[in-house]
């Protein structure tokens, strides 16, 4: 194993010894990789709004929102994060179960998570490992959910990034699960969610 | 008859319906790409070419690089590998899985996979490996290989797969593309809980953090890093970038260029095992950097393709790309960045690969489209230029011996002697001379009249003034 390694750098260093002059780090501002706005917004959240739309996922700002949501696409059983659990008890005729269950993957219709930050640039919802009680349960259901503190939402992508930390996984979501594998046809909902909710309290 | 490479024999193969499918697969997101860059930027150009001096930085320093990657990941909790060749990376994959006792793998779509042709050898040594991208699992279950880096099976319509489906036992005859999704949905739903081990590639590494950046639209990277318990990420010495910071210049440009998508669904971003509270997911990091001839492009005149993202731009701008499709490049890698990495990757069968650089007519399109600026025609001719050096015969097919004309022209004297002599060429009927391309050239075209060959003599005696 250590021999690979050896013989890996022994070729890099053998391969970089003749450039004299190695290409230096270039230069460049924050302000390169930011993309023109879509149009004229008020706040970060109207914008972060429109792009959640643009990006085929759904923008809600309240509990009964998302209830008149959940009854509409008659869903009844799903996992919250126990730390928000409180705000959704009051929905009716949705069952929520607070502890992950490995063998109702596919009986729980929705998933609720915490957010970490949402992308006004980009309608992009950011998943911390350490801010999310279950992985599964962000990713299984047809609809997720991911709760959002408005004062989370940041205007760019490298806003998003800084916010990292040292969280060992981070998950970028921007609209739903989707493919076009099949001659090019957009389908949503392959793997993960075919829902993706960005609830904004 | 003039002889064909063997890239124009593959076009003129193939059926109008995957010479349609190639042709307006590769159109239309030739067209998104454009469309959403020049949305959204007011000078994309500047982005590209910061994109492409960052990664050929990142190149030229790549052993602090590597190093740098190496010490972060290990100080995250996750165990570094090293690998020269195929055939170690394969066996490090599966001393990884008897180690942690491991017998499935699912995995997500990682072209170095396809290169190293890892799943062929799992199988081998009695593992299940399910492929989990919806495009190479149809290609798993037709034992067939992805003619785009992107949209591997391009080539392929819903007719085709809805019949593979059937004869795998997913349910009846149904060419539905949403139904075709669902029982993928359902069929690699269990296959991810099941699995012992997930396996992903890596789109970029940032050295500073060891963070491994995945770019998926579909969700089966993330799903290859939640029931299972091993994580493997299997990287190509290659995809180093310094810093996370450097993250948002890629993760703008590789979606845009690919798909058109100002980013793609997922982007994921992983450098460790699970967090401490987290239910879910692997306890277990293996990271496997491989060389696999890399460092030998690096060493060689050609280093800059090793700064491809996989974005597939250039085939879906390609016009020999749309004609011929991915397959007729005969290698893992198709298009523009195949004829140049794939002679570079095979080492000493490049013969066998040398005629893949003569597949362009050089005009440019790639270069413009690059998201990290690659000047793919210099490059092409620079393999031109081996070809011919080491004299690679298939290269040569179809081409018109040109000796005497190099001779004529390296020759000074016999240079000014031939262009004195000009002028007899206007009494002789050239379109009589019996050499192949001279007569093809002439079959559609006059030679002008010779008016040349005065100049010099004029200048020798206007020299003093």
């Amino acid at each position: 194993m250590s021999s690979d390694r050896d013989a890996i750098f022994s070729s890099i260093r053998k391969a970089l010894e003749p450039i004299k002059n190695p290409a230096p780090m270039p230069e460049w501002d924050t302000e390169l990789v930011i993309s023109r706005p879509s149009g004229e917004f008020a706040s970060l959240k109207d914008q972060f709004e429109n792009k959640l739309k643009f990006a085929s996922a759904r923008f809600m700002d309240s509990v009964d929102a998302l209830g008149e949501f959940l009854k509409a696409e008659g869903v009844t059983i799903g996992y919250c994060d126990p730390a928000l659990a409180g705000r959704f008890a009051g929905l009716e005729g949705v069952e929520i179960e607070t502890e992950y269950d490995e063998a109702k993957i596919d009986v729980y219709g929705f998933g609720i998570t915490r957010a970490t930050a949402g992308i006004a640039e980009s309608g992009t919802i950011m998943l911390r490992d350490q801010d999310t009680s279950a992985r599964l349960a962000a990713l299984a259901p047809w609809i997720h959910v991911a709760v959002i503190d408005e004062k989370d939402i940041v205007a760019t992508i490298p806003d998003a990034i800084e916010r990292f930390g040292d969280d060992p996984s981070i998950i970028f979501c921007t609209g739903p699960s989707k493919t076009a594998d099949v001659e090019g046809i957009l389908i949503e909902g392959v793997h993960g969610p075919g829902i993706q909710v960005a609830l904004v309290i | 008859m003039k002889s064909l490479q063997k890239i124009d024999i593959a076009a003129r193969d193939l059926s109008e319906e995957v010479h349609d499918a190639n042709f307006i697969g590769a159109k239309m997101k030739s067209e998104r790409r454009y469309a959403a860059l020049e949305r959204d930027y007011a000078d994309p150009d500047k982005l590209r070419e910061t994109a492409g001096l960052i990664k050929q930085h990142t190149l030229e320093n790549l052993d602090t690089y590597l190093e740098k990657a190496e010490a972060a990941l290990q100080r995250n909790g996750a165990k570094v590998h090293f690998a020269v060749d195929d055939e170690r990376a394969k066996q490090v994959v599966l001393d990884i899985m008897n180690e942690h006792g491991c017998k499935s793998m699912v995995k997500s779509k990682s072209m170095l996979t396809e290169e190293i042709h890892l799943l062929d050898f799992l199988e081998k040594n009695g593992k299940e490996v399910v492929e989990t991208d919806l495009g190479e699992f149809i290609l798993q279950i037709d034992h067939d290989h992805p003619s785009h880096i992107v949209t591997p099976i391009v080539h392929k319509n819903r007719r085709g797969i809805a019949k593979s489906f059937e004869r795998e036992g997913l349910g009846d005859y149904n060419d539905d593309p949403e139904t075709i999704t669902r029982r993928a949905r359902k069929f690699l739903r269990q296959k991810y809980l099941d699995a012992d081990v997930g396996l992903t590639g890596a789109n970029f590494v940032s050295a500073e953090s060891g963070r491994i950046a995945l770019v998926t639209n579909e969700g089966n990277a993330r799903f290859c890093m939640a029931a299972n318990k091993v994580h493997i990420a299997i990287v190509g010495i290659e995809k180093l970038v310094p810093s996370d910071r450097e993250l948002g210049v890629f993760l703008n440009l590789i979606g845009r260029s690919g798909t058109g998508q100002q980013l793609t669904v997922y982007n994921q971003f992983i450098g460790g095992p699970k967090s401490a509270g987290q239910p879910h997911g692997p306890e277990h990091m293996h990271v496997i950097f491989v060389d696999n001839r890399r460092s030998e492009v690096l060493a060689s005149d050609c280093r800059e393709i090793l700064r491809c993202i996989r974005c597939g731009a250039c085939l879906n701008v390609c016009p020999v790309y749309r004609q011929s499709g991915g397959h007729a490049y005969r290698s893992v890698y198709p298009g523009p960045v195949g004829a140049v990495l794939s002679p570079l990757l095979a080492g000493n069968r490049f013969p066998e690969l040398a005629d893949l650089p003569k597949a362009s007519s050089l005009c440019g399109a790639c270069n413009e489209v690059c998201p990290v600026n690659i000047p793919i025609p210099d490059l092409l001719l620079r393999l031109r230029d081996k070809a011919k050096r080491e004299k690679a015969g298939d290269a040569m097919k179809g081409t018109p011996d040109l000796t005497m004309w190099a001779v004529l022209c390296s020759q000074p004297t016999m240079w000014k002697t031939a262009l004195k002599m000009g002028h007899t060429m206007n009494y002789i009927p050239t379109e009589m001379i019996p050499h192949p391309s001279a007569m093809s050239w002439q079959s559609q075209r006059k030679l002008p009249k010779f008016e040349g060959g005065k100049f010099r003599k004029w200048f020798k005696n206007h020299k003093s003034n």
